[in-house]
């Protein structure tokens, strides 16, 4: 009951901003503009036709692939790298140079070496959330507190067990938030890359839409259903943040 | 009694924005197997890092520290360090904290060494707790027995009990004399509570300021069970205390 009160303000702002949008789009009479209904039965077409499931499908899998080679190549590395100061001094420059090129820049280069297939967009999304899960990791290394370290250090434990039981779980919840920062890119990037040339996903619907008639209504019906697959997402990996392995960091 | 810790001639400094800060001068003492030593010492004067060289986490400037006659240079199993703010890892469970040091033995032995001593320490029913389901004296419990059942042979105590309650002081504290009674252990116990050194130690050093060295040895010839109230307990508090700088025999 409470949640719904807490909901309303912002349930209220976006009926409005709605019923803006309609009222402007009949008010100057726009031909090529949709009104909300218009949306929405557009919408409804996309999902009976199918072709909704294989663009978010497409979509979705592009970014599962993308953001999990990132992930597994950020997380051991982060902790090499915030382990091992030489392997910091050494890689950290480089990947601060790396980290600020848009991934949209990568583009022309994604499509000389991939082509205009899966991989292009692959690799557009693993340049773009590879490195704020490296940093985050690294940065949860560096914060481990002394004294956890110290009370290893005086337990006399192996190296295996130090990392195992001190270091990967200290800094588990760091590399929790370096995916959810990395999946939120990886998400806006996948919809610009399927923009270029690909046949299917959310980014290709959108061009496609305009391209072939411009129908616009499909144009927003995928910008919002982009919007609410992302608040999805970031759902999904807020609900991680309840494993029992990482919940002593937010059980204050 | 058979020396068990020798502290010879130590100093130590530190670095500083205005030059190296020397913070232990001369300190020699040493402490008898099984015998519990407090020391007591204004706040700041360098107590914490006295005991930190005897744990062997830093190294002295000059002078040394033997344990049973060897140069002691680095924290081992032999010697457990309780710090004030506790290291008891907030990703592992009681068992898990427990068991973290037992490396030798066998699997299933650990859990039941575990187990075992979180009885001791009166945790039971709490063993597959986390940490942050704990309150601030059921913590300093876990601390302890994590210490005790890796069988140390000295506890170095930093301030263990001044983040509790006095209630919840007074008791871990007498909960580490039943403990004591059949576990031999020599314990070195720094802290600022002239009442907590009384009703524990057998000897207390009392330290001066910074750079520090040992201004008086007080005996503490009482046996346990000690009433902290009585008339020889009080008198010695206002003698210490008075090395302390703090007179209260003026209040008549």
């Amino acid at each position: 009951m409470n949640r719904l009160k807490d909901l309303l303000p912002a349930v209220a702002v976006i009926a409005v901003l709605i019923g803006t949008w309609w009222l402007t789009v009949l008010g100057t009479h726009s031909l090529i503009f949709p009104t909300p209904w218009d949306v929405v039965t557009g919408t409804g077409q996309l999902i009976r036709d199918g072709s909704l499931w294989r663009h978010i499908g497409a979509s979705l899998m592009r970014v599962g692939s993308g953001f999990g080679l990132a992930v597994c190549a950020a997380v051991p590395l982060g902790l090499w790298m915030g382990w091992v100061s030489a392997a910091y001094r050494m890689l950290n420059p480089l990947f601060q140079i790396l980290r600020p090129i848009s991934p949209i820049a990568w583009i022309p280069i994604a499509i000389l070496w991939f082509g205009v297939g899966n991989a292009s967009p692959i690799f557009l999304i693993f340049i773009s959330s590879v490195f704020p899960m490296i940093v985050q990791t690294v940065v949860g290394v560096h914060t481990i507190e002394k004294r956890y370290l110290r009370a290893a250090d005086n337990f006399g434990v192996s190296h295996r067990t130090l990392f195992l039981r001190v270091v990967i779980p200290a800094v588990l919840p760091q590399i929790l938030v370096g995916m959810r920062i990395g999946l939120g890119v990886a998400w806006l990037v996948v919809v610009a890359a399927e923009m270029i040339a690909l046949r299917s996903g959310l980014g290709y619907m959108i061009m496609d839409s305009r391209n072939a008639g411009n129908r616009y209504d499909l144009v927003v019906a995928g910008m919002i259903i982009i919007g609410l697959i992302g608040l999805a997402l970031d759902g999904c990996m807020r609900l991680l943040e309840r494993v029992p392995w990482v919940r002593w960091r937010y059980a204050h | 009694m058979r020396t068990k810790i020798e502290v010879r001639e130590v100093q130590k400094s530190f670095p500083s924005d205005r030059g190296p800060l020397s913070v232990i001068g001369d300190v020699s003492l040493t402490v008898g197997d099984g015998e519990f030593v407090a020391i007591v010492g204004p706040s700041g004067c360098g107590k914490s890092t006295l005991l930190n060289l005897m744990a062997g986490f830093i190294p002295p400037d000059a002078g040394s520290v033997t344990v049973d006659g060897k140069v002691h240079s680095k924290p081992d199993q032999k010697g457990i360090l309780i710090s004030q703010q506790g290291s008891v890892f907030p990703w592992l469970t009681v068992r898990e904290n427990l068991k973290f040091g037992l490396t030798a033995d066998a699997p299933a032995d650990r859990a039941q060494l575990a187990d075992h001593y979180a009885a001791i320490v009166g945790l039971q029913g709490f063993e597959d707790s986390y940490p942050y389901e704990l309150s601030g004296g059921m913590l300093k419990r876990v601390e302890l027995a994590r210490a005790l059942v890796v069988k140390p042979e000295i506890l170095y105590m930093d301030e263990p009990f001044s983040a509790l309650d006095a209630l919840m002081s007074l008791r871990v504290r007498n909960e580490l004399l039943r403990i004591l009674r059949t576990e031999r252990h020599t314990v070195i116990l720094v802290t600022h509570d002239v009442e907590e050194a009384i009703h524990l130690a057998d000897r207390i050093h009392v330290l001066t300021a910074r750079p520090t060295r040992i201004q008086t040895t007080f005996e503490v010839p009482f046996a346990h069970p000690r009433r902290l109230s009585s008339p020889e307990a009080q008198q010695l508090r206002i003698a210490i205390l008075s090395e302390l700088g703090v007179d209260l025999d003026e209040r008549g």
